[in-house]
């Protein structure tokens, strides 16, 4: 049986990669990707940590799924929104939001 | 004899029947009138009313003999707890004399009108109303049997005021003219005052109920005259009062008589038939109903017949004085109505009932002889008329032309010979020369009052001295001396629809006194059957009165020669009369200025205070000053108040402080700003790591 | 399926039935005018037909609550909120006549209304909703907020469609009766907290209010209702609403939401606080038989036709309060038929005033004369619910003013007093005075000659149109000639609170 130390290491990798993602990457498509991948670290230590303890774990990861395809959606719809404003995805380009 | 029962013998079950034709006859007209024509909508109506005239007879036949008044249950009505309605009839003599009257007369009108409306509607340029006037008279017919033949005074009522109705859309039938024919208002207006001054009455009506449902616990006529002895006899006194004012609406008394003479406005039969045969006797009806109770309240009676009385005297003066063919005979009505309040107010019902049958004959035919010498001398008037009257609408007013002006008339006799035949079978009847019907139910009337109050008797030998004297000069007028005007001179005789119909009320009018003849009582046995034995006494002829009430009608008639038929007055003459009297004939002209004085002390102070409550009270105080001014403005005001210096001035200036240091802390930290979500994110992940650095060291 | 069961309760589906037609037209377009009114008119339609089936179900021996859904709603820090809809004979015909005029007034604006179509009718169904829940809710909370709710959909209404001063009118149609109301809200809230219920059945159970206290409460209750009747000298706001009101609203208003406020004297004043009602009844009395004079004779002097209907309605709700504070079965029955027969005469009226308005696009009765010659169908129409207004026998408005007149002359506890002989001649005059007004109004337009020559090419009504007034005629016709099914049905709740009335007149015996 593989231990759970190994799980935890692998979601930790992949957060990071997720977080770097997110934080160097320009196109929105690939932050949307990396925000996902940080979500799926984090279900993988839900089920990872639901195999010693209960199935609760497991729920959580049905919850964090479905709140993964909202987010999906919503945020697809924004980017179609902002592509139709902008004629592009670059995060850069908006930065309306200066103060 | 006041059992009531309900029987399934003889054919009283048909009695609901006498509503049902005349509702049937006029929804036929309602609704396929326009294709039957003329012929046809006068059929179906005069049928209706003459189904109704044989379901009665069959009444008639059946009660007759029987002394126990017949309740046919027809439907609830309304149920409130004690309060139970039913819509139930009542067959005794007393109601099914008011219908044979009403169906009767009803009918022989309905045949007058069916030949008199082509004519008018044709004079009016309206041919169109035809089927409207059926529609009506027929409407009346049926609220009029609601009411005679009602088992309870609401049911009573709901017919009361159902002829009122009908008699406002009636008078009103020609809405768009004067009463002389012009366009104008006054028939609507004339209209508005019937229903007006009737629902004056029914006020009173109403308060009768009130206080007969209150102390007797019912409505219904058995339940409450069996209980006449255990009620106060103030209550009772009340409720008779209250009933007479509802009396004096309906039938035309002192102080609410105002309406009838305005009434004219409508068409002749509906003169003849309402406001003259039937509606109007409504309130005689409705006393005799009664009797039990103006029996047990002798102080109200006094009061009734003295009421009875005046009117009769009070509005014969004016009817001596009115050149309008109808007004006379209108006025003439409120005096024979007075007559019968006076009656059946004495507690002679019976003289009140028998002279109320016999004035439905002769005054129906006096009416309708009007309108047929009004026609007559109509259609002398138009010059369309000769040839092809059908279809044409007379068009051409010359110049105003009043054709129930008796100035305009003269020497008809010879022109319109039928109608002056019949007619002055009417006049007779209604002078009370012996033979005649008149005298009879008259003399029962005088003989009465001579017994109970003089002071009534001395009023109606007065009233009947009158009478005589203007239909005398009515008669010489109309009939008489030589044509007035070019319409008199050309004046054609009535076709046979309108002239039937008066042959037979005049001949009614000549046998109707064989009814009650003295020593016969046939009426009164009949009566007898209602009214039981004790209220319905025979009045034994007597000698005296009745020789000098013929004296002086014979006195009358003779005076009213003198000064109109001796020496006819010519065109433009002024009236004999008026030499005599000199200022006073001014004011029986003017009718005593009643409806002026009324317009002072009622109607007027009632459009200014009602003008003045919706245009200073409720708009300019109410609507205007306390909201607009008061809640609305003063609100304002406070909100300016709380506004501008408290507002601005402190609040603002605490808010402002507050703002403008906000304000410049954010200017130093806008900078941190960028707009890029990478930097954002950036120092939420800074913020984790140092959150969870902390809580991994702590 | 508990869920499922319950929208199909038949008070919830008679009440909430309206919000499907509210859906339907959310996904119209606004140019889709005719679409639109077809939704409204089948839902209101639809409405109707569940509210016979709800009287169908009805028992109209029972003189209880029927058919009754009762569930906790608001139960946090103690409050004890309930959804709770019930009905009984003081409301089924009430109820019946709401979704009844409805449908007559979404048809009668058929032509009137061309602006914003869709949510004209969005924010009449609405209206409708609450008006039926006002009728329905048996907990005070509840009614308060349907009673609240109902001011909204009118305040557009009248806002958006109205005349010229049309948003004056809104906005103090609005502010007065919330002035009311938040007197009522104060009195809910104390019920609710020292009888901690504010479920009706379980106040009345309880009773025990002190009489002192129950002075006030009635007076708090009657300050919303008394506007909303609105009793003189409360009625300010009336003629302004009724003038700039689009004709299907002010066919609402007079029809329906005015008797929200009779209804409230008769649902929760009269029930609540008997002591309070036997001891007041005397000064409402007074104040109705003003009203009813009063009404009378400010009617008669309008020169527009729509203001003095509405202010008849002044009078005519004088009668329903007089009626109501006999305190004995044959008034207050007569008083609910009557508030029936004021729906449905005055609501007639209404609409035969907007049939003129959208032909002739004035009110002033100096414009008209001798319609009847031009529009004869109209005149007989006009002719027949003037004669049902002014309460001709065998017409509906006779059998309410009658009851209610008998009932008032014998208030108290012996068969009437002088007082109440007193008040009840007075008000019997307004019966006189209501021909005058009447039969002037109906003279000045139908009678005399066309003098007007706009008024000569005049159209008669058309199909729509009289369809529209039929269904009214009907019924005026019916219960001026057969009232015992509408007796029957209030028949046994009425008496069971004249029970309760009847110990309260007893206790104030000396």
């Amino acid at each position: 049986m593989v231990p759970v130390s190994y799980y935890v290491a692998l979601s930790a990798i992949l957060f990071s990669i997720g977080t770097l993602g997110v934080l160097i990457r320009r196109n929105a498509i690939v932050i949307f990707m990396s925000v996902e991948l940080m979500l799926n670290s984090a279900n993988l230590l839900f089920v990872a940590f639901s195999r010693l303890y209960d199935l609760e774990g497991q729920i959580f990861v049905f919850f964090v799924m479905t709140v993964a395809a909202a987010e999906v959606a919503v945020g697809l719809a924004m980017i179609v929104a902002v592509f139709r404003n902008k004629r592009s995805i670059d995060i850069d380009q908006i930065s309306s939001m200066k103060g | 004899m006041l059992l009531s029962e309900t029987t399934t013998s003889g054919f009283f079950n048909l009695v609901p029947w006498i509503i049902f034709f005349p509702v049937i006859g006029l929804l036929i007209n309602l609704l396929i009138g326009k294709r039957l024509g003329e012929r046809g909508i006068g059929t179906i109506a005069s049928l209706a009313s003459a189904s109704a005239f044989v379901v009665s007879v069959l009444l008639a036949v059946s009660i007759n003999g029987h002394h126990e008044a017949v309740v046919v249950q027809f439907a609830d009505w309304i149920n409130i707890g004690d309060l139970q309605i039913p819509w139930a009839f009542r067959v005794d003599t007393l109601s099914v004399t008011m219908m044979l009257v009403v169906s009767g007369v009803g009918t022989l009108i309905h045949i007058y009108a069916a030949g008199y409306m082509h004519y008018d509607v044709r004079y009016k340029g309206d041919p169109k109303s035809y089927r409207r006037f059926f529609i009506y008279l027929n409407l009346f017919i049926a609220a009029m049997m609601i009411l005679i033949s009602g088992d309870n005074y609401l049911m009573l009522f709901v017919g009361w005021e159902g002829v009122g109705l009908c008699s406002f859309l009636l008078i009103g039938f020609w809405f768009t003219k004067n009463t002389d024919g012009t366009e104008g208002t006054e028939n609507a207006l004339a209209a508005k005052k019937a229903f007006v001054v009737n629902r004056v009455g029914d006020f009173g009506f109403l308060m009768a109920m009130f206080l007969t449902f209150w102390a007797f616990g019912s409505l219904q006529f058995d339940a409450v005259f069996a209980q006449v002895d255990q009620v106060q006899e103030d209550v009772i006194i009340a409720i008779t009062l209250f009933m007479l004012l509802g009396v004096a609406g309906k039938s035309a008394q002192i102080p609410l008589y105002v309406w009838l003479p305005d009434a004219m406005a409508g068409p002749t039969p509906v003169s003849a038939l309402i406001h003259a045969a039937t509606m109007v006797t409504a309130g005689v009806y409705l006393i005799t109903r009664s009797f039990p109770l103006f029996s047990a309240a002798p102080e109200a009676q006094q009061i009734v017949a003295l009421v009875g009385g005046a009117t009769a005297l009070f509005s014969a003066t004016i009817a001596a004085a009115q050149f309008d063919i109808k007004k006379v005979l209108a006025y003439s009505t409120v005096s024979q109505l007075g007559f019968m309040v006076a009656a059946v107010g004495m507690g002679a019902y019976v003289a009140g009932m028998f002279h109320l049958v016999t004035h439905a004959f002769f005054k129906a035919l006096l009416f309708l002889g009007s309108g047929s010498v009004i026609l007559a001398v109509e259609r002398g008037h138009h010059p369309l008329d000769n040839g092809h009257e059908d279809d044409q609408h007379g068009e051409e007013h010359h110049e105003p032309f009043d054709p129930q002006d008796m100035r305009n008339m003269g020497g008809l006799r010879e022109k319109i010979p039928l109608t002056f035949w019949t007619y002055l079978m009417g006049v007779l009847a209604l002078s009370g020369i012996p033979i005649w019907a008149g005298f009879f139910s008259k003399d029962e009337i005088l003989t009465d009052a001579l017994h109970e109050n003089p002071t009534v008797y001395w009023l109606l030998v007065s009233a009947a001295f009158l009478t005589a004297f203007y239909m005398g000069r009515q008669v010489w007028l109309i009939f008489f001396g030589k044509a007035r005007t070019h319409a008199a001179e050309k004046a054609v005789e009535s076709p046979s629809s309108m002239t039937i119909p008066l042959i037979i009320l005049a001949g009614l009018s000549v046998l109707g006194g064989l009814l009650n003849f003295p020593g016969v009582h046939t009426f009164t046995t009949w009566l007898e059957g209602t009214l039981g034995h004790d209220f319905a006494h025979a009045t034994e002829f007597n000698f005296t009165v009745a020789g000098l009430s013929t004296f002086l009608a014979f006195t009358a008639l003779f005076i009213s020669w003198l000064l109109y038929g001796r020496n006819p007055i010519e065109v433009d003459q002024k009236d004999p009369l008026r030499r005599i009297l000199g200022p006073v004939f001014s004011w029986m002209n003017n009718k005593w200025y009643v409806d002026e004085l009324y317009a002072m002390i009622v109607i007027r102070p009632y459009q200014r205070l009602a003008r003045f409550l919706a245009e200073t009270v409720d708009w300019r105080f109410w609507h205007d000053w306390i909201h607009d001014s008061v809640i609305a403005n003063g609100f304002r005001s406070l909100t300016r108040f709380l506004a501008d210096p408290v507002d601005l001035g402190v609040i603002d200036g605490i808010a402002n402080g507050l703002a403008d240091f906000v304000q410049g802390s954010a200017a130093r930290l806008r900078v941190i700003q960028t707009g890029y979500v990478r930097n954002y994110a950036l120092s939420v992940l800074l913020g984790v790591v140092v959150i969870l650095g902390y809580l991994i060291t702590r | 399926m508990d869920l499922v069961d319950f929208i199909l309760e038949p008070l919830n589906l008679v009440t909430f039935f309206p919000l499907l037609g509210v859906l339907l037209l959310l996904f119209l377009k606004h140019e889709q005018k005719n679409a639109s009114r077809w939704v409204a008119l089948l839902t209101s339609l639809a409405t109707f037909g569940i509210s016979l089936w709800v009287l169908d179900l009805f028992d109209a021996n029972d003189p209880d609550l029927q058919l009754v859904i009762n569930k906790d709603w608001i139960t946090v820090a103690g409050w004890n909120i309930k959804y709770a809809l019930g009905v009984d004979g003081l409301s089924i015909l009430l109820v019946l006549l709401t979704t009844f005029i409805t449908p007559i007034a979404i048809l009668s604006t058929w032509s009137a209304v061309e602006e914003r179509v869709r949510d004209f009718m969005l924010f009449f169904l609405l209206l409708e909703i609450g008006m039926v829940g006002v009728f329905l809710a048996q907990d005070l909370f509840l009614f308060y907020v349907f009673w609240e709710f109902t001011l909204v959909p009118m305040y557009f209404l009248i806002g958006i469609w109205g005349g010229g001063r049309r948003m004056y009118a809104a906005v103090k149609f609005f502010l007065y009766t919330m002035a009311g109301s938040i007197l009522m809200l104060l009195a809910i809230l104390w019920l609710g907290i020292n009888q901690e219920s504010f479920y009706m059945p379980e106040l009345l159970e309880t009773g025990g209010i002190p009489p002192g206290t129950q002075y006030w409460l009635f007076l708090a209750f009657a300050a919303a209702f008394a506007i909303k009747v609105p009793m003189w000298p409360l009625h300010s706001w009336l003629p302004d609403a009724h003038v700039e009101a689009p004709t299907a609203g002010s066919v609402i208003l007079a029809g329906v939401l005015l008797k929200m406020g009779t209804y409230g004297f008769l649902r929760f004043n009269l029930p609540l606080f008997p002591d309070a009602a036997v001891e007041l009844a005397r000064p409402m009395a007074t104040l109705a038989v003003i009203g009813i004079l009063y009404g009378a004779a400010v009617s008669y002097s309008q020169k527009d036709v729509k203001k003095l209907v509405a202010y008849s309605s002044v009078s005519h709700l004088g009668f329903v309060i007089l009626g109501l504070f006999a305190l004995n079965s044959i008034g207050i029955q007569g008083a609910i038929l009557q508030m029936v027969n004021h729906g449905l005469s005055t609501g007639a009226l209404f609409i035969i005033v907007g049939m003129i308005y959208e032909r002739r696009h004035t009110r002033e009765l100096d414009e008209f004369g001798g319609l009847w010659k031009v529009m004869p169908v109209y005149a007989v129409l006009t002719l027949i619910v003037s004669l049902s207004s002014m309460g001709l026998p065998g017409l509906n408005g006779f059998v309410g003013e009658f009851a209610i007149l008998l009932g008032a002359w014998g208030a108290g506890a012996a068969g009437g007093s002088l007082g109440s002989y007193f008040f009840t001649g007075l008000a019997a005059l307004g019966v006189i005075l209501a021909a005058v007004y009447i039969l002037f109004m109906f003279q000045k337009m139908f009678l005399g000659p066309v003098t007007n020559k706009a008024n000569e090419e005049l159209k008669d009504l058309n199909k729509r149109e009289i369809l529209v007034l039929v269904p009214l005629l009907v019924l005026i016709f019916w219960i001026g000639l057969y009232p015992k099914p509408f007796f029957n049905l209030m028949g046994p709740t009425v008496d069971q609170l004249v029970e309760v009335l009847n110990t309260a007149i007893t206790a104030a015996l000396p």
